[in-house]
């Protein structure tokens, strides 16, 4: 099994200890890859709203790198996952808008034509190597660990763009994921809203309630942490949480934001530090005793 | 089939607001019912106290807008095999962010109050020469995908800002606001831009969460049209937001570098001369460099950014001519 790897901006910015427990635990679970380092940041969204032509270009020029390597393109962020897997739809659906877009490409010596897909290794796991193969790779069973599943908008919205209808397990492999480790699943009507980070940077104000919101839920019925696979829900939901529930009135920061693959990682027997659960801004220790405290599986 | 319903009763007279209860009935359905003909035939053959609204029952009306197991839907466009399994539970809500009357039954006046706020007619500057105006098809045709718009409340049911900012103007009132902006005969486009632009709850407050777009039974797509006007907005020289200082600093650091600049972005956006922001990012800024995950000083670059950044040239070359 070998991908494209497009970590994207954030996970070789701001939060490298995503990309290092990615790594390793593609490693364990005998994923192959290469880096697309040629490839550009998918605009987020953001620069969509200024150029939405623009942005699709610098994701079909991603997608014309994977496709000339004849690899499938592997993300480890739910906001990547969703733009490309947008700019994708819409040149399938318009053969000459495609046909526009690889005219900018054509210099490079790169042109798109649709084969190769977009895959976050949240839908790799249940698709690619199925629960099964993926719970031999465990060496705890994280029973009576409560988490909460957060995925960030643009892994479930707009769901016509993440072929949700030929592959409906998508809409639910977080928990499945987390129940593949043996914890138990805190559901929550947050778990496919917002996390605030868009306007962060905007409207503070409304971010933060939006945090104290998803955060200050997920304590009060009892998680020990919150898994997301999108590390820009990550920067918001542990990096402003303190100040979030203090200016909400939420309680204590109490809930450790983990990583997908920190999860992964934890439930393989990884060493917490390794993982970078030492980097969070909301205290990981309560969480990695738990898990440590739990005996290896002989 | 057999089906089982749990739905949200509230009684003003008997309970106080916030309050709910949760009935549950068990019926067998055909499988092409709706979620509408359920909630019909409970009130005429089990509790004739339910209360719900609805009219056309053809998804056109918009009178019947609930929440289905935690989505804003349309009942009667609805069907029951679509929305569950044999012998699993729908679960039936009033629709969120709005006031609850009774039952299923929400208040729609802050809705309309919203619209109203956007000005929903046209202000031509001058009376048309003879008899009316006319405007070509092609404009028209533009206008079609905020016209079809039934005034349900789904998407405002559904917007994860409303949730937390009753002042935003939220997704219906500002697709309806495109539909006047994008008007040839409205002589207010700018002073329209300039508003929303910079009222408290505009189009800066938009978390794209796509909510909204995901929701609306008419493929409204709110949140696209608020894209629009933000664009729309700064091409009329609206560049007073942070919303605009983010964008533009967004762009200049994938245009320039291929990826994304963190701390550039956080500091730019806040503006270098608002110092209490700055000095909230800094917080945060030393709080990560403690904890060894402050983003480079010096930006990570894509491999041969300068391909992106030729990109970038062409793309904004052609948009000036
Ligand atoms: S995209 Fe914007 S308007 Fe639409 S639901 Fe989300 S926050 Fe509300
Ligand atoms: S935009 Fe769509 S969801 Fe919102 S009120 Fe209009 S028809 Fe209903
Ligand atoms: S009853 Fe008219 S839209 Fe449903």
């Amino acid at each position: 099994m070998k991908f494209a790897f497009y970590p994207g901006c954030v996970a070789r910015g701001a939060g490298p200890e995503l990309f290092d427990s990615a790594v390793a635990v593609m490693d364990r679970l005998g994923i192959e890859w290469v880096e697309l380092t040629g490839a550009s940041c998918t605009g987020a969204g953001v620069l969509q709203e200024k150029d939405q032509k623009l942005g699709d270009i610098l994701n079909i020029r991603t997608l014309a790198m994977a496709e000339q390597l004849g690899l499938p393109v592997m993300t480890i962020c739910s906001t990547c996952q969703g733009v490309m897997a947008q700019a994708d739809r819409r040149v399938r659906k318009d053969a000459d808008y495609l046909e526009e877009i690889n005219g900018y490409l054509a210099e490079e010596g790169l042109s798109y034509s649709g084969n190769t897909t977009v895959k976050h290794l949240l839908w790799v796991l249940v698709e690619d190597i199925g629960v099964e193969t993926l719970k031999k790779t465990f060496v705890k069973e994280l029973s009576g660990v409560n988490l909460a599943p957060f995925y960030g908008c643009y892994i479930v919205r707009p769901s016509d763009a993440l072929g949700f209808d030929e592959n409906p397990e998508r809409q639910t492999s977080l928990e499945t994921v987390i129940e593949s480790v043996g914890g138990n699943v805190v559901d929550f009507p947050g778990k496919t809203a917002c996390c605030g980070f868009p306007i962060l940077l905007i409207n503070q104000r409304n971010s933060l309630r939006m945090v104290a919101n998803h955060t200050g839920t997920a304590s009060e019925l009892g998680a020990d942490a919150m898994v997301t696979p999108c590390p820009l829900c990550h920067l918001n939901l542990d990096g402003y949480q303190p100040k979030a529930r203090r200016q909400n009135n939420r309680g204590k920061a109490d809930l450790p934001i983990i990583h997908l693959p920190q999860l992964l990682g934890l439930a393989m027997g990884m060493d917490a530090k390794e993982l970078g659960l030492g980097k969070h801004l909301v205290n990981t220790k309560d969480i990695v005793g738990k898990v440590e405290s739990i005996p290896v599986a002989s | 089939m057999n089906s089982k319903l749990k739905v949200s009763r509230f009684d003003p007279e008997t309970m106080g607001s916030g309050q709910r209860r949760w009935d549950e009935f068990e019926m067998d359905l055909h499988p092409s019912a709706t979620v509408l003909d359920a909630l019909i035939q409970i009130r005429e053959e089990v509790d004739g106290t339910l209360a719900l609204r609805c009219a056309c029952r053809a998804s056109i009306c918009g009178s019947c807008g609930m929440r289905v197991n935690g989505e804003a839907k349309l009942v009667c466009k609805t069907r029951i095999a679509d929305v569950t399994e044999e012998g699993t539970t729908i679960v039936i809500e009033p629709m969120g962010n709005h006031g609850i009357i009774k039952d299923l039954v929400v208040s729609l006046d802050p809705f309309f109050d919203k619209v109203r706020q956007v000005d929903p007619y046209l202000q031509p500057d001058e009376e048309p020469e003879q008899g009316e105006f006319v405007v070509n098809n092609d404009s028209m045709e533009n206008l079609l995908t905020a016209m079809n718009c039934i005034m349900c409340g789904a998407c405002v049911s559904d917007c994860t800002v409303l949730e937390v900012d009753e002042a935003f103007i939220g997704p219906a009132a500002l697709a309806k606001a495109w539909r006047f902006v994008e008007d040839p005969r409205d002589d207010q486009r700018d002073e329209r831009l300039k508003e929303l632009n910079e009222v408290e709850g505009g189009i800066w407050d938009c978390t794209r969460c796509f909510k909204c777009v995901e929701v609306c039974p008419k493929d409204v797509a709110p949140m696209d049209r608020i894209m629009e006007m933000r664009d729309m907005a700064i091409e009329a020289g609206n560049r007073n937001t942070s919303g605009y200082r983010h964008t533009e600093s967004f762009s200049k650091s994938v245009k320039k570098h291929g990826r994304l600049d963190e701390a550039r972005l956080a500091v730019e956006s806040a503006g270098y001369t608002n110092i209490p922001r700055l000095i909230d990012l800094a917080e945060i800024g030393v709080k990560s460099v403690l904890k060894g995950k402050m983003p480079p000083i010096v930006p990570h670059k894509a491999d041969e950014n300068e391909k992106i950044t030729r990109i970038f040239e062409r793309v904004e070359s052609e948009r000036n001519t």
